[in-house]
């Protein structure tokens, strides 16, 4: 299959006061069409700077990103963004703040097209009755679904997120998981999810990716053969606490400390 | 009941501070030269009414055109200092230092520069002493902009001028009110100013300055609550555009 991320060779530094800051050195990443990559690994190793690279946000020193067969030199529409913080625009209603990437990549809908394509989706999310409301009057939980909408309202081929469900509580969130996995299930779209969570990663990743200590090099890749209609329970059974041991492992492994 | 309180406690704040300032100067035995007591200025504005439409209106005028001129001088500059972090090196250090002046040595300054030009020195006082604020705050407001604002559309290959409209913009509203606010304010000093110490001077300033020369203290004590009248006035109109357009800013009250 046609690989639709490709991250070959990527190497970065930052410029700091105090010389280069190197922060990815021999990163190497594949996504095929659809698939769902999880990037886990040790706080500030890199995996922001990774996101922005593909975003076409910034371009790497050495290496290249490929997506979609295409060189990234600048950002594209085709790509959906989702953050830690849900970055709602306070001035504008939930619904209209689904719609503005449509208002950038889709000058020729018809307003009333793009109001339909963002109600299907809060919809979907659970939001149906909240279009009007304010970001605001909203629960972080609640933002944070919002906020997926906007990511994949435009129909991108590639969504980025990072760490979109980090600052949720623990209820919330496998709720959104399992909301993530309602999406893909109507939305194809490949996506490259980071995340500091392993059961996140293991629960929607069809491959969780490893990255060691900065500067971050892929220490790891993890198949996750698990069923795509897979519940929260599939994480208590063998094969995914398997999983899960093996990737802490790796953590520390990444954390300069030894496996045990 | 709720509507009743809101606009009956005021009422009833003023009409009490009335009652005490008459009877503040009752008590004292204070003649009219000393202290002019509340029903001392009924008198005076009907005496002088027509001067008080006619001054009160250059006051009124002169104060918008130069806060109109600070907003648009300011919020140029702020746009400079948000964007470029050369232009807020540069600019910085020389704004603080300007801002430090007291405006009320610029009276002479200005006048003597353009001497005669009433109209002209009044407005220009109004504006310098005003941009200040709302300079720093849309400055502020665009260069502490949160990166992801700016990412989400920039991941889109958004242009930075649908950047500057669609987000930056907006979000620095509430901002540039509160600015706004201390710039009404301050421009309706610098008016004043200019008007009272211009010899030929024109506006409510002017009028109170030849209620002092002709020691006619019921008119001075009228014009200060003319002012104060007027200076709500120019407030509470910028607290109604603020609630058209930065209302979103309001948490709701509970
Ligand atoms: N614009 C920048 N200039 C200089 N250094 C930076 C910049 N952005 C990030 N860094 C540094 O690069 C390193 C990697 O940052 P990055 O945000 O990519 O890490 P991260 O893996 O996302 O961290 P976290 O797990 O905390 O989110 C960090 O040490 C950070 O301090
Ligand atoms: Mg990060």
């Amino acid at each position: 299959m046609e690989n639709l991320i490709d991250i070959r060779d990527v190497r970065h530094a930052y410029s700091t006061k105090s010389g280069p800051l190197p922060v990815l050195d021999g990163l190497n990443l594949s996504v095929p069409k659809g698939e769902f990559c999880a990037v886990v690994g040790p706080s500030g190793c890199g995996k922001s700077t990774l996101t922005r690279l593909v975003a076409g946000l910034m371009k790497p020193d050495e290496g290249e990103v490929w997506l979609h067969g295409e060189l990234v030199k600048s950002p594209r529409k085709t790509v959906g963004m989702a953050f830690q913080n849900p970055v709602m625009l306070e001035w504008r209603s939930i619904i209209e703040n689904v719609m503005l990437p449509l208002e950038i990549v889709a000058n020729g809908m018809s307003k009333a097209d793009k109001t339909a394509r963002a109600m299907e989706l809060l919809e979907l999310v659970g939001l149906k009755g909240f279009e009007h409301k304010r970001p605001s009057e909203l629960s972080g939980g609640m933002r944070q679904r919002a906020s997926l909408c906007r990511a994949i309202v435009h129909k991108p081929d590639v969504l980025i997120m990072d760490e979109p469900f980090g600052a949720l509580d623990n209820f919330t969130r496998e709720d959104l998981w399992q909301t993530m996995r309602d999406l893909r299930a109507k939305e194809p779209f490949t996506c490259i999810l980071i995340t500091h969570d392993l059961r996140e990663s293991v629960f929607l990743g069809d491959q969780v990716v490893v990255l060691s200590g900065r500067p971050a090099r892929t220490q790891y890749v993890l198949d996750v053969d698990l069923p795509a209609d897979r519940t929260i329970e599939i994480l208590y059974e063998k094969q995914a606490v398997d999983m899960l041991h093996i990737l802490r492992d790796q953590i520390r492994i990444a954390q300069g400390r030894e496996a045990h | 009941m709720e509507k009743l309180q809101k606009i009956g406690v005021p009422i009833l704040a003023l009409v009490a501070f009335g009652l005490f300032w008459e009877f503040i100067v009752w008590v004292n035995g204070w003649p009219n030269y000393v202290m002019a007591s509340p029903s001392d200025l009924p008198a005076a504005y009907i005496r002088f009414w027509d001067l008080f439409l006619i001054m009160g209106w250059q006051t009124l005028w002169r104060t918008v055109l130069g806060l109109l001129i600070a907003v648009v001088f300011g919020t140029l500059l702020g746009m400079a200092m948000g964007f470029s972090k050369i232009a807020r090196d540069a600019l910085y250090p020389l704004l603080v230092g300007f801002n430090a002046i007291p405006k009320a040595t610029l009276v002479p300054v200005i006048a003597l520069l353009f001497i005669g030009q009433h109209d002209f020195n009044t407005v220009l006082m109004a504006f310098l002493i005003s941009f200040f604020p709302i300079a720093v705050s849309v400055g502020i407001g665009l260069s502490t902009l949160e990166p992801e604002y700016r990412d989400i559309l920039r991941a889109l290959g958004a242009s930075k001028v649908t950047i500057f409209w669609k987000i930056a913009l907006p979000k620095t509203l509430p901002e540039f009110f509160g600015a706004l606010k201390v710039a009404v304010t301050l421009a309706f000093i610098g008016t004043n100013l200019v008007e009272i110490v211009s010899p030929h001077g024109r506006g409510l300033g002017a009028l109170f300055k030849s209620g002092e020369t002709n020691a006619n203290y019921p008119l001075m004590f009228a014009v200060l609550i003319a002012l104060a009248v007027l200076g709500i006035v120019l407030y509470y109109a910028v607290v109604a555009l603020e609630k058209i357009f930065a209302g979103w800013a309001e948490r709701p009250q509970s």
